[in-house]
């Protein structure tokens, strides 16, 4: 069947066998290997994509049902490169040992500052709660939010006060 | 790698459009909301289906919470995330928001939908449970026309529901009385798991007596279990921790659990009677404004 879908703002037409996982297609059709493939299961959470905005599990999401839809992968967190803050708290903070997971907390992290700039540890360890680490690396990935969360609020003061960014 | 068989995909545009779908289709056709329990089973080869419908684009249509003043109305395709969210949801019937807390996690929430976990009919299944508290009932449309049924008949044992070849759930109601309260209570083996036992409750007052009070149960019964003799039991009676232990009794004596990896048939019938305590006492806290 065909499918054109829209992924990191780009249309993408394709022939596809309907019963394709949106996980495979984006890594093995489009090469976009930052979203990564683990348990299968929709337990791991380090496939996480954004389908039209929201963090979902590629690996339990059909192409087909993407199809006339938005994706978005953690290929575009960066912006002409410059680091996501997101992608610059994982830096800063050592939010990564293997990195397995870090796609996925990522794409939950960016997701979750763009509807709370401003979250609790508990607010971030809710929103990555259906993700797991298996180096046990969530201190560092909190603390990577946290700065994340912290150097947006400083850049928007800035931009507010109109100083250049 | 784990992927499903084979099928053909079709989109649904509407529900009109669905319904005729399945019957052209017939029974090896199935309706696919968020996917979260159906692409796995059909990954197992636990699902075998010829056709796959995805009902996704139908939001405007199944996608919806209205509060009237006698019942709630929810659409089938309303997501985890919007039950968990809705303020005007909690303020009448708290219970949602403390079972949607503890379903699968917030990544899951996102595609989950309420039509979706009834019509899977898992035996321990947490908004079944929560539907059988309230006494819900479940709108079934078909080609000619719409029925209503309650939860007692839209069960008809583990995975199996009302719901036949050619129907589609599309709203579930839930009955509002004013001076009412209601609680979750779950066990599980780690956040996000199935149950290995939990128990709603709603309870009723007028004048420090208690009107009425449902209890519903799930993992311990081939579908979630209401227990009327709970309702007897407690019907004209002040709150007491003498009741809610009677009450206990009662959920663990008329469960029928069984032993399996997620625990023995007696911690089961043990996790019945404290859990329903539990959401007794939660309840009522609630409806006297205890904070709980």
């Amino acid at each position: 069947m065909q499918v054109t879908l829209t992924v990191n703002g780009e249309e993408v037409t394709a022939e596809i066998e309907a019963r394709l996982l949106l996980v495979h297609f984006l890594r093995d059709h489009l090469r976009l290997t930052g979203t990564h493939w683990g348990c299968d299961t929709s337990n791991c959470g380090t496939c996480v994509v954004w389908l039209d905005g929201e963090p979902v599990k590629s690996c339990t999401v059909l192409t087909a049902m993407a199809s006339g839809h938005e994706v978005r992968t953690v290929e575009d967190l960066e912006s002409d490169g410059e680091l996501d803050p997101v992608q610059q708290g994982f830096v800063q903070c050592h939010g990564l040992q293997c990195g397995f997971c870090t796609p996925g907390m990522m794409m939950t992290a960016r997701a979750l500052l763009d509807r709370n700039p401003s979250p609790t540890e508990d607010d971030i360890r809710e929103a990555i709660s259906g993700q797991i680490c298996r180096c046990t690396g969530y201190s560092t990935i909190v603390r990577s939010v946290q700065w994340a969360a912290a150097h947006e609020s400083d850049r928007d003061s800035a931009v507010a006060a109109g100083s250049t960014p | 790698m784990q992927v499903p068989a084979p099928f053909e995909y079709e989109r649904a545009t509407s529900v009109g459009h669905a319904i005729a779908l399945m019957e052209r289709l017939g029974s090896e056709a199935r309706l696919v909301a968020g996917g979260h329990s159906l692409l796995p089973m059909m990954k197992l080869r636990l699902a075998n289906l010829e056709y796959l419908i995805d009902i996704n684009d139908l939001g405007s249509e199944l996608g919806y919470l209205i509060v009237e003043p006698d019942q709630i109305r929810i659409g089938a395709l309303t997501r985890h995330r919007d039950l968990l969210e809705s303020d005007e949801l909690a303020a009448t019937f708290p219970i949602f928001r403390d079972a949607e807390r503890v379903i699968a996690d917030p990544v899951v929430r996102n595609r989950g939908t309420l039509g979706g976990s009834l019509c899977q009919a898992d035996p321990s299944e947490d908004l079944s449970a929560v539907c059988t508290t309230l006494n819900a009932s479940c709108v079934i449309r078909g080609s000619d026309g719409e029925r209503v049924v309650t939860m007692e008949e839209f069960y008809r044992g583990p995975y199996e529901t009302a719901v036949e070849d050619g129907q589609i759930l599309t709203e579930v109601r839930i009955p509002v009385r004013s001076g009412g309260s209601s609680a979750y209570e779950k066990v599980e083996r780690r956040a996000g798991d199935w149950a290995i036992c939990s128990a709603g409750a709603a309870v009723w007052m007028d004048d420090g007596q208690i009107t009425d009070a449902r209890v519903g149960l799930a993992a311990v019964g081939p579908n979630t279990t209401g227990i009327p003799a709970i309702s007897e039991a407690l019907r004209g009676k002040p709150p007491s921790e003498e009741l809610y232990a009677q009450a206990g009794s009662l959920a663990a004596e008329h469960c029928s659990p069984t032993t399996d990896m997620r625990g023995s048939a007696d911690y089961k019938r043990h996790l019945a009677n404290e859990l329903t305590q539990r959401a007794l006492r939660r309840s009522v806290a609630r409806l006297n404004d205890e904070g709980a």
